[in-house]
């Protein structure tokens, strides 16, 4: 199972090289740092169907990070939600897949670019799951940059109130943000007692750990009491390419062909 | 442009001791020099627009003239109520820069494409609305925002946009509260008012093709000097807009409505009202992927020949 997941973000890494290579574009570093999470989320914890991209049933994500949208497009194709050469144009001249989230991509709940929007937008989807009696979850992932934006305090203070126990967040704490380092620009610690004082179920976990991730995930699905869950999960932005690895140059630079070749060489060492 | 922004800003910042610049998390590799100069009158707010824009309010109402500064709809959309009831209602000092206007940041999809905020700013009493051309009108309209003592918005382009102004230490060059300056005036019929980056698109396309059209850039939608414009509309017969906004509510919205007024206020005849073309964006979100050339020309945002016949 866990080694299933560990091939997988591979490959969706490998991917996501390829398309951020070919279209020149940004934002790699936080598109690998959440390659593990997503691994584990789409191979075998949410419940959704490629097939059936709208399924009622089926479980939601929301990645409010849409910058990072790279190797969530790279892990919906593989899935086969659609067509794999349909990523070729990626973020180029006439293609749909844009450099963020694009709800036109089957697969995709919600467009997200501008940070800070998607938590609340969770958070009435759960509130809608909640009032119909669906059984089904939503689950939200945020950066730790983002969590400057005041509209995530919103929803991190009422989904309580609301007892969304349905609503999972997972919180993508690579701890570099677009002008450094989150502690220098908006310390966000201590942010579990943060998450525990707004009466939220806190997990902390190594969000490259996929067993920890599973099970944090699969726990969170089961669990019982009335509080939505918030799983802090440590990563490192640019996660796999050793010298894209906790640098912030990786979240504006593209590959040149020789560091391509190089990162390809790295991510293929681990098949 | 945001180059000639900053390097101006500095130069305003090393006069003037009030200059204070809060940026939202943005601005890597364009803000250290004023960052390292002036330790003391910056801040990264981190990514928090709408405390960006109280912050700054209550700055300015310490005395502070205070840029904000992020990429596209951020500085602005995203806090707009701060920015009517906090900066203008209180007629503070506060200049809010956004980079990346119109289609700029293309490929990044419709979160990034900056397309309506111009008609939404453009309402709000007490505040001044730029959008300057090139790097020269980016630079005039720094010094003009730091000179001057009121809310202003400064729309400006990307990276690396080429100079269109010629003679830029001529008198006629200079910047005033509402200027509108002339860029060619080789016909006596069609003019193209351009607003924004749009001007060196136009500016090679009369010249590509050979037109006899004049060309006029405005780099203030608000307000816009009446005299003048008045004059261009009596000296010519035909009049094309161009911007890189929703029709609605933006820069050709806003020269329909001056034409009008003027009719009513009885300043211009029936017979003298020139013939209207507006070029913007239809009413429409374009989510495909695409450099800011290519999103122009999707969204028509493109000049015909046939316009000047
Ligand atoms: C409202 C808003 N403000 C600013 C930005 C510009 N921006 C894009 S990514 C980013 C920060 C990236 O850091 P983080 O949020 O921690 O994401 P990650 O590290 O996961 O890439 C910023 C400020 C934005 N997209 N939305
Ligand atoms: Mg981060």
């Amino acid at each position: 199972m866990v080694n299933h997941s560990i091939e997988f973000a591979r490959q969706i890494r490998a991917l996501t090289l390829k398309l951020v290579y070919n279209a020149k574009a940004s934002h790699i570093g936080g598109a690998l740092s959440m390659a593990d999470i997503l691994a584990v989320l789409y191979d075998g914890i949410l419940n959704v169907d490629p097939g059936a991209p709208d399924y009622v049933e089926r479980d939601r994500f929301l990645l409010s990070k849409g910058h990072a949208c790279s190797s969530l497009y790279a892990t919906l194709g593989l899935k086969g939600f659609f067509d794999l050469n349909e990523l070729d144009g990626y973020a180029t001249n006439g293609s749909l897949f844009l450099s963020h989230t694009s709800h036109k991509i089957p697969g995709i709940e919600v467009s997200a670019g501008s940070l800070g929007h998607a938590l609340p937008i969770a958070c009435g989807i759960a509130l809608a799951a909640k009032r119909k009696k669906e059984q089904w979850k939503t689950f939200c992932l945020v950066s730790d940059g983002e969590l400057n934006e005041g509209s995530n305090w919103e929803s991190i203070l009422l989904a309580p109130q609301l007892k969304l126990d349905n609503l999972i967040l997972i919180i993508d704490y690579n701890k570099i943000q677009s002008f450094g380092f989150v502690k220098d620009i908006v310390d966000l610690e201590p942010l579990r007692a943060k998450f525990e004082a707004c009466r939220w179920n806190c997990f902390e976990i190594d969000g490259h750990n996929h067993s920890e991730l599973h099970d944090t995930f699969v726990k969170c699905k089961e669990s019982a009491d009335s509080a939505p869950k918030a799983i802090i999960a440590h990563t490192t932005k640019g996660k796999g390419i050793s010298f894209m690895e906790d640098s912030l140059l990786w979240h504006y630079k593209s590959p040149s062909e020789e560091q391509y070749h190089m990162a390809l060489q790295e991510l293929n060492q681990y098949k | 442009m945001r180059t000639a922004f900053i390097n101006q800003l500095i130069e305003e910042a090393s006069s003037n001791n009030n200059i204070f610049l809060l940026v939202g998390d943005l601005g890597f590799s364009v803000v250290e020099p004023f960052a390292e100069k002036f330790p003391d009158r910056f801040l990264n707010v981190g990514i928090a627009e709408q405390n960006m824009a109280g912050i700054a309010a209550g700055l300015a109402m310490e005395g502070y003239c205070v840029y904000i500064y992020s990429i596209g709809n951020f500085p602005t959309l995203r806090c707009m109520e701060q920015i009517r009831y906090d900066i203008c209602y209180h007629n503070l000092n506060v200049k809010i820069v956004a980079v990346g206007g119109g289609y700029a940041y293309g490929a990044l999809g419709p979160s990034h494409h900056a397309t309506e905020e111009l008609g939404m700013l453009r309402t709000i009493p007490n505040l001044v609305v730029c959008a300057p051309a090139d790097p020269y009108e980016a630079k005039a309209i720094t010094t003009f925002t730091a000179c001057y003592n009121g809310p202003c918005y400064i729309r400006l382009g990307k990276a690396g946009e080429p100079e269109v102004h010629k003679h830029t230490s001529d008198e006629s060059k200079q910047i005033v509260k509402g200027t509108i300056l002339s860029i060619a005036e080789t016909g006596n019929t069609t003019a193209v008012f351009s607003t924004g980056s749009m001007l060196k698109y136009v500016v090679d396309f009369i010249e590509r093709n050979n037109i006899a059209s004049s060309v006029y850039s405005f780099p203030f939608i608000k307000p816009i000097d009446n005299t003048m414009l008045l004059n261009l509309f009596i000296k010519y017969k035909s009049i094309i807009t161009i911007e890189e906004h929703q029709a609605s509510g933006g820069f050709g919205s806003a020269i329909l409505e001056l034409l009008y007024e003027f009719a009513n206020q009885g300043l211009l005849a029936q017979n003298q009202f020139p013939k209207m073309r507006r070029i913007a964006i239809n009413d429409q979100f374009y989510s495909v992927a695409g450099s800011q050339e290519y999103l122009r020309s999707v969204a028509g945002l493109e000049l015909k020949m046939e316009y000047f016949d």
